[in-house]
């Protein structure tokens, strides 16, 4: 066992890991906070994605050793204090970005990344960028029309394609 | 002017918080005080012999509670089958047994054969290693046809042969089958596969079995679609356990598709092991375990020939399929290539003859059970696929042969058992001409062409049963279940609801659109009304989600249990108003006395039912319905779909361009939701058809066993889908008038785009009659240089 310390949604925590524990496992078993999924063993999937220093990584392939020190943002800490929806959760409600909502933190934490680098991207892009997360339920429509809304541009059109 | 609640409101999700901020409640959360952990130790051959089965060394290893193997399971119940099927010959189906843990033989890659309970899975895998399997492999049964060949290794040696049963439906008369295509002026004849899927929900399978011996209890939480079914199963048929003991709780589910409908081994082994280790156990499958352990879908090998006469009216329909079970009956596995396929060959047309025949084998592969669609989608494909290669043949619009002999009288008598009751199909194809500017198609054509790029535009039509009902039919056809549903409506003192369902939602937002209706009803605020459902200790036995019957079912059952409550609300009100029953409307909440402006509020008489002073004294306090509803009838969602692909003739590369989808669905409740469901069911329906392979080897290798073998589609592999679902035959036999969406997508898209495709090849000048699914670009630069 080796202690690893990190601040996870601005909070310092550390436990005692195995140096095969994923970092995935130490937010949802160590941790709790269990709204980071793993839906493959392959980092495939991108349910895990969490974002590590600031960028978007797959936590299922990543070892909690790798990220002591490290700033990680879980989609726990998404959200407002008051528990309000941020931009981007807010338009995949408005815009059915969900349904079983297994992929979702994934999706959000990804979508996130992607703003950030880039504000305003196309559909191609915003695809593009989303090849690591699979949904299985939207057929990405609702998703890719949520995410362009959060970028402040004009999906109502969508709905007609 | 769209709604802004109730019924036909595009309200938005309440369920969406708890998923967006990461509060969802998934049964891998869970987890419970003490817990032990299960790793199945699966076979890694397709058939073998177990010869030597050593577990002492493994049982010594840190943190081991216990290791079990198919021994501890003798006298145990295997897992059942729900629906028996009987041959053509009046036969029952040969249902051989299916063991919680291997009994002697293995027969797919994936089957268990020990179950190793430790302190952590880690631990619990490093044991699996110690375990002392020595294994004397059997040739494995793969190909269907020659499964089905006289003295093929059998898969089951207690069976007499590898088929389950040589079913028929339809016409039986070969004869006059015959007859009818001497007779016939053009015969269009079509061999082709249904590509064995994997429904891949994000969230794997999980089990956690939980028991309490002060109290004698059990509970099992599990990722299933229907936790009654999972209860009645395994309580009655597997484990012989009182269903009154038993609590399954299906909490937030990640999907289901249809393969968490089923009763699985790993379910029945946590509840078993959790009383025989005294801990709870709990079970999470990994990816590729989900790959060899989950039911998998479709799988069918088809021979579909299409009479003609010379005025290109359908006259004649046969189909010969196989269709593989895999390695054992999972839990609606025989009915899928049986009643919920030959019953919809008849499609969108008036075909007066029909025959059907389904040759369903055990081979050593996976389960094949219902996926999303089950049999529908199988069915539509051969269908469509040769009523456009007719036209193709025959040189005539696609879209006008299917016009010219569509089913244009309701009701219908199908020749292959179904009544279909509403419908119009050339309305709905209609609005697809419009919705997909079918008129423009010929410009996007000059366009694709003038950058080097061949286009194709692939029309496809279906109709589907959903809502599988009534129940005394089904049983005469072989289930062994009621498929009825049930809903409570608990109304509160202050005059919120609680409504308990036995319908279960993984995706499909039942808890925003349920309660629109019943809001809709009493004219309250939705906010009112809240969904209980995945907890048998909770909910009135009612039969889960699948089908698409939700709200046709179950939705039904909430009807009724409302209109019960507000039946007696009304007595309430009238005693309250001191006015006749008969008198007394409710609207917006409002019980009030016709002609008058005495009136009450829905907050007071909920009050005066549980605060009953003043009150009718013929009528019990309280104000609390339940209801059950099997309906009368299946229900007959229909639709017409237009996929435009390009196809790169250098590569044989396969995009698309545009998708639309005219469906009638009914009434409905919720368009949002039914949008957002149409695209999901697309979105799976383009992975079969471009991308997904479930692929053996000769051996029964599984080559296909993660996401990076299994092409699931993405992002970039779609595009945005065009919706419309403004043609609306409402349902005649239930309350809503709905019929069903979830399934439709699923069923439609696929013919669609592989119509396309080879209208893009032909338009290019190839002539190829058929490309098989997944349409790859390998299989595509075949077709196009052979």
């Amino acid at each position: 066992m080796t202690q690893v310390s990190m601040t996870v949604n601005g909070k310092s925590v550390s436990g005692d890991v195995e140096g095969r524990t994923l970092l995935s496992s130490f937010l949802r078993d160590h941790l709790s906070l269990t709204g980071t999924h793993v839906g493959c063993d392959t980092a495939q999937c991108g349910a895990c994605v969490v974002h590590v220093n600031g960028e978007a990584v797959k936590s299922c392939n990543m070892l909690a050793l790798e990220a002591d020190g490290a700033e990680v943002g879980t989609i726990e800490g998404q959200s407002g204090p008051d528990g309000s929806l941020n931009v981007i959760q807010q338009a995949f409600q408005d815009h059915h970005g969900l349904q079983c909502g297994f992929c979702t933190p994934g999706m959000v934490m990804s979508a996130a990344a992607l703003l950030k680098d880039n504000p305003r991207p196309t559909e191609a892009e915003i695809r593009k960028y989303l090849e690591g997360n699979l949904c299985r339920c939207t057929g990405y429509h609702n998703i890719v029309k949520a995410i362009m809304a959060a970028s402040g541009q004009d999906a109502s059109s969508i709905a007609a394609e | 002017m769209p709604k802004d609640s109730g019924i036909g409101a595009s309200s938005k999700r309440r369920e969406d918080v708890r998923f967006l901020t990461g509060a969802g409640n998934y049964t891998d959360d869970i987890n419970v005080a003490g817990q032990a952990y299960v790793h199945f130790l699966r076979s890694d051959i397709a058939h073998g012999r177990i010869t030597s089965l050593d577990t002492s060394a493994a049982e010594a290893m840190p943190g081991v509670v216990r290791v079990f193997t198919g021994k501890d399971f003798e006298g145990v119940g295997g897992m059942p089958c729900g629906w028996e099927v009987t041959d053509k010959h009046g036969a029952p189906m040969q249902e051989p047994a299916h063991p919680i843990l291997a009994q002697g033989k293995v027969r797919h890659v994936g089957d268990p054969i020990a179950a190793i309970v430790a302190d952590s899975l880690e631990q619990a895998r490093d044991a699996a290693e110690a375990i002392d399997l020595e294994i004397e492999e059997l040739p494995a049964v793969i190909d269907m046809k020659a499964a089905a060949q006289e003295g093929a290794t059998l898969v089951h040696d207690d069976l007499n042969n590898n088929v389950c049963y040589d079913w028929q439906l339809g016409e039986a008369d070969d004869a006059k089958v015959n007859e009818v295509f001497a007779g016939a002026a053009h015969v269009t004849t079509l061999d082709l596969v249904n590509n064995r899927l994997v429904a891949n929900p994000m969230e794997p399978r999980v089990a956690v079995g939980e028991y309490k011996r002060g109290t004698d209890e059990y509970t099992l939480y599990t990722t299933s679609q229907n936790p009654h079914v999972i209860r009645l199963l395994m309580c009655a048929f597997v484990l012989g356990l009182p269903e009154h003991k038993v609590r399954v709780v299906a909490p937030d589910v990640g999907g289901g598709f249809g393969t968490k409908i089923f009763h699985y081994a790993e379910e029945a082994f946590c509840t078993f092991a959790a009383k025989a280790c005294n801990r709870p156990v709990k079970w999470t499958s990994s990816r590729s375990e989900a790959f060899m352990s989950d039911a998998h879908g479709r799988d069918h090998v088809s021979k579909i020939e299409l009479a003609l006469d010379a005025d290109n009216n359908f006259i004649g329909l046969r189909t010969n399929t196989y269709a593989n079970l895999g390695a054992y009956l999972s839990t609606f596995s025989s009915s899928v290539p049986t009643w919920l396929h030959g019953t919809l060959m008849a499609g969108n047309y008036k075909t007066p003859v029909i025959q059907v025949n389904v040759k369903a084998m055990f081979t050593n592969t996976v389960p094949v059970d219902a996926y999303r669609g089950a049999g529908r989608p199988e069915a539509t494909f051969q269908l469509e696929r040769v009523v456009d290669k007719a036209a193709r043949e025959l040189g005539v619009d696609p879209i006008a042969l299917r016009r010219q002999n569509f089913i244009t009288q309701f009701p219908y008598d199908t020749p292959v058992a179904l009544t279909y009751d509403t419908g119009d199909y050339n309305g709905t194809m209609d609005k697809l001409e419009a919705a997909a500017d079918l008129a423009g198609f010929a410009a996007r054509r000059a366009a694709s062409e003038a950058k080097g790029k061949l286009r194709g535009l692939g029309i496809n039509c279906y109709i589907e049963a959903c809502g599988i009902a009534p129940s005394n039919i089904v049983g005469m056809l072989g289930a062994r279940a009621g498929l009825y549903d049930a809903a409570t409506v608990r109304v509160n003192a202050t005059g919120s609801i609680s409504v308990m369902v036995g319908a279960h939602s993984h995706g499909q937002g039942h808890e925003t659109a349920f309660p629109q209706v019943v809001a809709d009803m009493i004219g309250i605020d939705e906010s009112m009304v809240e969904i209980v459902h995945g907890d048998t200790s909770k909910i009135p036995f009612g039969m889960g989600t699948y089908g698409s019957r939700s709200l046709a079912v179950c939705g039904s059952a909430m009807v009724k249990a409302t209109e019960k409550v507000i039946d007696k609300a009304k007595k309430i009100a009238a005693h309250l108003l001191e006015a006749s029953e008969a008198d007394i409307e409710l609207k917006d909440g409002q019980f009030s006395v016709a002609g008058t402006d005495k009136s009450v509020a829905w907050g007071d008489v909920t009050l005066t039912a549980y605060v009953p002073h003043n009150y009718p004294l013929e009528v019990e306090p309280g104000l609390e319905e339940t209801a059950f509803y099997d309906p009368a009838n299946f229900t007959y969602p229909a639709g017409a779909y237009a996929c435009e692909v390009e196809v790169d003739p250098e590569t044989g590369q396969v995009s698309i361009e545009k998708f639309t989808a005219a469906d009638d669905f009914g009434n409905i409740i919720n368009p949002m939701i039914v949008d957002g469901q149409v695209h999901g069911g697309i979105g799976q329906g383009i992975g079969q058809a471009l991308l997904e392979n479930c692929a053996y080897d000769e051996n029964g290798q599984l080559l296909s066993a993660s996401f990076m073998d299994y092409a699931m589609p993405r992002a970039d592999d779609v595009p945005f889908y065009g919706v419309d679902h403004s043609s609306q035959t409402p349902c005649t036999h239930n309350p809503l008038g709905v019929k069903g969406c979830g399934e439709a997508g699923a069923i439609g898209s696929p013919p669609a785009v592989v119509n396309a495709v080879l209208d893009a090849l032909n338009a290019g000048g190839k002539a190829v009659d058929h490309i098989d699914m997944p349409v790859s670009p390998s299989r595509v630069w075949a077709a196009m240089n052979s």
